[in-house]
């Protein structure tokens, strides 16, 4: 199970990569494993708001439809048009594949996730 | 069995008949021309035995509880005695029209009557309508009838209704659509909601709590009177999802236990095809306080006549066209008459056994998360062995190899390999014996040769599907298939 080392990681299995006070939003390689096939990903609109710890989405494999858990909160800025096309992608590679990019609100948020050490430590529970 | 893929529109041949219609007695009557067709409707012209021949191999591509055993756990695919068809197919019940005057449909409105009755003598709630299509349609109304209860009480307030985590995916549908916001609670290890989390969520907005009991691990709720009693101390409501009321059947009472509303699956308990086999009705009963919500019509029995009822002043409106599926209803009754009540209970009793015996004998050989007895069904997490890979999904593709429906699988969400069976008591013990015997089989296939369990299924029309592909890119329309 990959787990790249710099992400933040949530214990609802979403990531976050920070980049110039932007937040990139996918789920991880153990939330892709478990999910089996990825089918059909359901994201916000551009300009919508998330908030931390609240959906805002779904992804939906041949087993099941999970709701997918803001990371951060701000305001998205943009989505990855591809994976309506493509969810298969998510499968593919899931950290390559980020879902939103979010304006970060509240840049502490990112403190209390978990680093990719503390994850894999999370994941193997 | 060779594959049979034709339409019915294929077999079309122009100007060909299967029918004479009698001489024209009438006059002929010209229709306004702007209501005529431009062109024809584009009906299959077949002769009689292409129409039975079709219809024969298509209904040879189904797998129903008429081919082999269909344990669908949550589902109780029961066997559907013949004698309920014969009841609804009399014509002097069949061939009624529900605009008929009231007067010249006496019997028919006795029949539904007596079956409101006896649902409610099953069930401890004072009332029922019949009128509701469905299972989840049930709930919907339910929940609608509560929301109309705290609104005819001024309190707009209560909005949360609390759903545990295990609970059937139909329960927090429906509390959305009826206005509620849902409050999800996790469940204990065996399933069952603990007081001591609901503590925890229940404040003044509380509307009520929805709850399948025995629970979707098949698990009797033996909390539920304190459960009951901490719901109405805050003034809220307790829901009964139907669905698993087969092994509680003539044993316990979901009234008895605190339940204020509930819906009854007529085509699960009470023995009527459903699944792709027939339609639905998912009755909905409720407790004294609650029936002047009950939606129109209602049958109403005054001086030894039944009448229609249409209005009162707090009715929720109508939900459905007349009096819902009525030849399901007629079905249900036949069968709840047919066992009588010294015999009901009986169905629950070798429901309990079936599931508790076909438990017993695979728990080596598949990993049974929740011990201890348990009630119409239970759930695997696969495998015990998993080390050669194979799922919970290839030993359900494995199982249509010998003619056996495979159970419910990946629900409840509370186990990675969920595999979920509900014998039902219309199976013999040879039957449970053979499925019990296929299971061992496959269980050692996967151990030795898994390649044949992940390839299949292997004897079946259809092999496996690529169901990612299928969910992907649906072609949902014959015309859309590539040649």
């Amino acid at each position: 199970m990959k787990t790249p080392k710099g992400l933040y990681y949530a214990e609802t299995h979403e990531w976050v990569k920070v980049e110039d006070g932007f937040g990139y939003v996918g789920i991880s390689d153990y939330a892709q494993h478990s999910l089996g096939e990825v089918v059909y990903v359901e994201l916000p609109e551009e300009n919508d708001h998330v908030t931390k710890d609240t959906e805002f989405g779904a992804v939906e494999s041949v087993k099941a439809a999970s709701d997918l858990m803001a990371p951060v909160s701000g305001v998205v800025v943009a989505i990855n048009d591809d994976l309506e096309d493509s969810p298969e992608l998510i499968n593919e590679d899931p950290y390559e594949n980020w879902m939103i990019k979010v304006e970060l609100e509240d840049p502490s948020e990112i403190e209390r996730l978990m680093n990719a050490e503390e994850y894999s430590a999370f994941c193997e529970e | 069995m060779s594959y049979y893929d034709t339409l019915i529109f294929d077999l079309s041949t122009h100007a060909r008949k299967g029918y004479t219609l009698p001489k024209r007695t009438f006059k002929r009557q010209a229709l306004p021309t702007h209501l005529l067709r431009e062109d024809c409707p584009g009906l299959p012209e077949v002769s009689e035995v292409e129409v039975v021949r079709h219809y024969t191999n298509v209904s040879m591509k189904n797998f129903g509880i008429e081919t082999g055993m269909y344990p669908l756990g949550s589902c109780t695919m029961k066997y559907n005695p013949k004698i309920n068809q014969d009841l609804a197919n009399l014509p002097s019940f069949s061939a009624l029209h529900p605009y008929q005057p009231t007067r010249t449909v006496q019997g028919m409105l006795k029949l539904l009557d007596d079956l409101q009755s006896y649902l409610s003598e099953i069930s401890g709630l004072a009332r029922y309508t019949l009128n509701s299509y469905a299972g989840a349609h049930g709930e919907l109304i339910g929940l609608m009838i509560m929301k109309r209860y705290f609104e005819s009480r001024g309190e707009h307030h209560r909005v949360n209704i609390i759903v545990p985590d295990a609970a059937h995916g139909t329960n927090p549908a429906s509390a959305v659509v009826a206005g509620f916001k849902v409050i999800e609670v996790p469940s204990e290890k065996d399933g069952s909601v603990s007081v001591e989390v609901l503590k925890g969520v229940v404040d003044e907005n509380l509307a009520g709590i929805m709850l399948t009991n025995p629970n979707t691990l098949g698990m009797f709720e033996k909390d539920i009177l304190n459960v009951a009693e901490l719901i109405h101390d805050h003034g809220g409501l307790l829901y009964y999802d139907g669905a698993n009321l087969n092994p509680i059947l003539g044993k316990v009472r979901p009234g008895d236990m605190g339940f204020d509303i509930m819906h009854i699956n007529l085509h699960k308990t009470f023995s009527t095809p459903h699944g792709g086999g027939g339609p639905g009705s998912g009755p909905v009963g409720v407790a004294e306080h609650l029936v002047p919500f009950l939606p129109k019509p209602l049958i109403k029995k005054v001086d030894n006549t039944y009448h229609i009822e249409r209005d009162n002043e707090t009715t929720l409106g109508q939900i459905s066209h007349f009096y819902g599926n009525v030849g399901v209803a007629m079905k249900a009754y036949t069968y709840i008459l047919s066992n009588g009540k010294e015999h009901l209970p009986e169905v629950a009793k070798f429901a309990v056994l079936n599931a508790n015996y076909v438990k017993e004998s695979l728990k080596d050989l598949f990993e049974l998360p929740v011990e201890g007895v348990c009630k119409h069904e239970f759930v695997f997490n696969g495998l015990k062995d998993k080390s050669t890979g194979v799922t919970t999904l290839d030993v359900a593709k494995r199982l249509l190899d010998f003619g056996v429906h495979p159970p419910t699988i990946y629900f409840p969400l509370l186990y990675k390999e969920a595999l979920m069976i509900e014998p039902v008591e219309t199976e013999s013990k040879q039957t449970l014996d053979r499925f019990i015997e296929v299971m061992r089989v496959i269980a050692k296939e996967a151990k030795e040769t898994p390649e044949v369990v992940k390839g299949a299924p292997h004897n079946t029309i259809v092999k496996r599907l690529d169901e990612a592909l299928a969910a992907r890119q649906p072609v949902v329309k014959y015309t859309d298939i590539p040649k």
